[in-house]
């Protein structure tokens, strides 16, 4: 018997906000967190924009009071932090209590400070900036910012990540493995992913417009999002406020290219579809989507063509949060989790900015305006390279 | 179950324990092109993958082509795969191409999953996926994942870790409708480190 | 232009890894995509890439490179046109 998974709480920093409920105020005031790059050291600033988070890292050690460390580890450690905090969770020591975070750039922010005089000359560079260099590391250092010791795991499925570390902490939960999940992921803007993804000409010299006619490519973003997931057991004993569950989730494989997705999004329909049967829900008990909708030519016809698919006419209200964030690679996942939680405790809905026209042949509208409306269900997508796609559907408990 | 198991270590290729190919190549690169061409695979995006794609697609090629994966559909068909230098290999290729111009072929393979993504398409697989890195081939974590994915489900599962001439593959099937060893740690401790130990090539 | 399309045929074959193939094996007008050598997009973005680092040219819009990448004969002439002009 499978018992009931309840997210007790969530926590967020990236662009628009760092934290939780600073990310509220700026989607109500339609506020979108997307710039030009002031702390990267690359030949992209005042090129690309980019979703930056507005702390530097010597701020984001004071306020999770952890030495400096890298970037992403940092984000990590203040959005998980904040999650835990909110879950009014006094003890996790007395649960077996897991971290799950997803990460795809890890310490790399640091290991390209190091590679500037390395490369010059071999006997210089600071070692220091390269010891956190692998993915797990990031992960490591927030389990021991939040003394997290029972279960700690990395994944990194691209841009689909960290919706799997929480369809992995719920399983776990689930199937009686472990009591409590802090699960999400973090990702720092570093110039590795930014020329990468230039490389693959998919970034927007503008700020992106997902799901538009005129969308032209993805601006990159950083950020941290992590939920607090409890078992049935662990709600009542703690008599935690918790009126979200995880529902449904399914992980599929799009079997058709390294990065492009299917023109006929065949994996993320099947990702929604299977997600909805597992929730036990019909499409139209979906109040909300949270769209991956980078802004990619690609990906928003890729998945527009899916969920039409999947929801026929009657569409739920949409939107892409990543029009006010950016695309945050391994944190994306997390923090929308985190804003689909927001969405169902705080009854509301999220707008797309810089809408202006629908896609042809396609035509669905998003949401264009902050909205209080009733939402019980929200499904979250996310689709990462490597064709891997994730839905995931929190419901009110 | 676990029907069947594929080891590529020391330029060897192990099927079922029994070495189905050997070669003495200088380089990795070398071995998996021998390897690729001795095996009669015809595929023309081998060519075009970095190392750990090519491993992984090599072992899987062993596997899902001996065992009778085509009773599955595709959506029924999961993949669970771990290591420990994730994409680091590739990484350093891209890094060190970015001198110049960053290359878009070698970003695409800086993520470790993408060795999942190129098994998906050859063989159609459209089930679950998961990728893990740690440091070492931990046993018990395939044992618990894999015991999660849906009883129902064909499930290709194993290490593949790629990293300059380290080459150390280790994937399996798992399925409950064969007959096989049972899908416990112990096993797939001892299917790992049996007959070529855990040397590093 | 015999000339320049024999070097492209190579620079091809290295900078896009097809190994199985040799120069001769290319038509010069033989479809690089799809349905000729089965090419794809990260494709066209390496030849993009070639086209900057080998020619000096660059191509700023990706959405022109189905028309330029159609076959070695249709690079080749993109790369004299652009030159003459540069």
């Amino acid at each position: 018997m499978k018992g009931k998974v309840y997210v007790a709480g969530a926590g967020a920093i990236c662009a628009i906000g760092n934290s939780l409920p600073e990310t509220l105020r700026a989607f109500q005031n339609k506020t979108s967190g997307i710039g030009h790059i002031t702390s990267l050291d690359t030949v992209h600033k005042g090129v690309l924009p980019v979703g930056e988070v507005k702390l530097s890292n010597k701020d984001l050690a004071l306020i999770t009071k952890h030495k400096s460390v890298t970037r992403t580890a940092l984000l990590g450690i203040h959005a998980a932090q904040e999650a835990l905090n909110s879950s009014g969770l006094k003890d996790i020591s007395r649960y077996r209590t897991g971290l799950i975070s997803a990460t795809t750039v890890g310490g790399m922010d640091l290991t390209e400070n190091f590679f500037v005089d390395f490369s010059k000359d071999n006997s210089k560079g600071d070692l220091n900036d390269v010891v956190n260099h692998e993915c797990g590391r990031s992960t490591e250092l927030i389990a021991d910012a939040l003394n997290i010791r029972h279960y700690v795991s990395t994944i990194n499925t691209a841009c689909s990540s960290s919706v799997n570390s929480i369809i992995f902490g719920t399983k776990l939960i689930q199937h009686g493995m472990l009591d409590v999940v802090v699960a999400g992921g973090t990702d720092a803007l570093t110039k590795f992913t930014l020329n990468g993804f230039n490389s693959l000409m998919i970034l927007d010299k503008e700020p992106c417009r997902p799901f538009d006619a005129t969308r032209n490519g993805l601006n990159l973003g950083e950020g941290a999002g992590f939920v607090v997931l409890v078992s049935q057991k662990v709600l009542e004993e703690q008599k935690l406020n918790a009126s979200v569950i995880v529902s449904g989730f399914a992980n599929t494989n799009d079997a058709f290219h390294q990065t492009a997705s299917s023109p006929e999004g065949r994996g993320s329909f099947n990702a929604m579809k299977l997600a909805l049967e597992v929730a036990n829900l019909q499409p139209a008990d979906i109040d909300y989507i949270n769209l991956h909708g980078t802004g990619t030519v690609n990906n928003d016809q890729s998945e527009g063509t899916a969920v039409k698919r999947m929801f026929g006419d009657t569409l739920p209200k949409l939107s892409s949060t990543k029009s006010f964030t950016g695309h945050t690679l391994g944190a994306c996942g997390g923090l929308e989790a985190a804003f689909s939680v927001m969405a169902i405790e705080k009854q509301c809905v999220f707008p797309n900015l810089r809408f202006t026209q629908a896609m042809p042949d396609i035509g669905i509208v998003p949401q264009t305006e902050f909205q209080s409306t009733k939402v019980n269900n929200v499904m979250s997508n996310s689709f990462g390279f490597g064709g891997n796609c994730s839905s995931i559907i929190f419901s009110k408990a | 179950m676990i029907t069947h198991h594929c080891r590529i270590v020391n330029k060897t290729i192990i099927v079922d324990g029994v070495v189905l190919f050997h070669s003495d190549a200088a380089s990795l690169d070398d071995f998996l092109l021998d390897a690729y061409k001795a095996l009669k695979i015809d595929y023309p995006k081998f060519y075009k993958m970095d190392n750990l794609s090519k491993a992984g697609f090599l072992a899987a090629e062993m596997l899902l082509k001996k065992s009778p994966a085509l009773k599955y559909a595709g959506e029924k068909i999961s993949l669970v795969l771990a290591n420990a230098h994730a994409s680091l290999d590739t990484d350093m290729k891209y890094a060190q191409a970015s001198q110049s111009v960053p290359s878009p072929a070698l970003f695409v393979y800086t993520l470790a999953n993408i060795v999942a993504g190129e098994i998906c398409i050859r063989h159609k697989i459209k089930g679950e996926n998961a990728f893990f890195v740690s440091e070492t081939f931990d046993a018990a974590l395939f044992e618990s994942y894999v015991s999660m994915i849906p009883a129902d489900h064909l499930c290709l599962a194993g290490w593949v870790d790629v990293m300059g001439k380290h080459h150390d593959v280790f994937l399996y099937l798992q399925d409950n409708a064969s007959p096989g060893k049972p899908h416990r740690a112990s096993t797939l401790n001892e299917l790992y480190k049996k007959e070529y130990g855990t040397v590093n090539g | 232009m015999e000339q320049l399309m024999a070097n492209l045929k190579r620079q091809i074959i290295e900078a896009l890894n097809l190994k199985h193939l040799k120069p001769e094996d290319i038509g010069d007008d033989q479809p690089l995509f799809v349905e000729g050598l089965g090419l794809d997009s990260i494709d066209a973005l390496e030849l993009i890439v070639l086209l900057q680092q080998q020619y000096g040219i660059k191509m700023a819009n990706p959405q022109d490179g189905p028309k330029v990448f159609k076959s070695v004969k249709t690079i080749a002439e993109f790369i004299q046109a652009n030159k003459a002009a540069a």
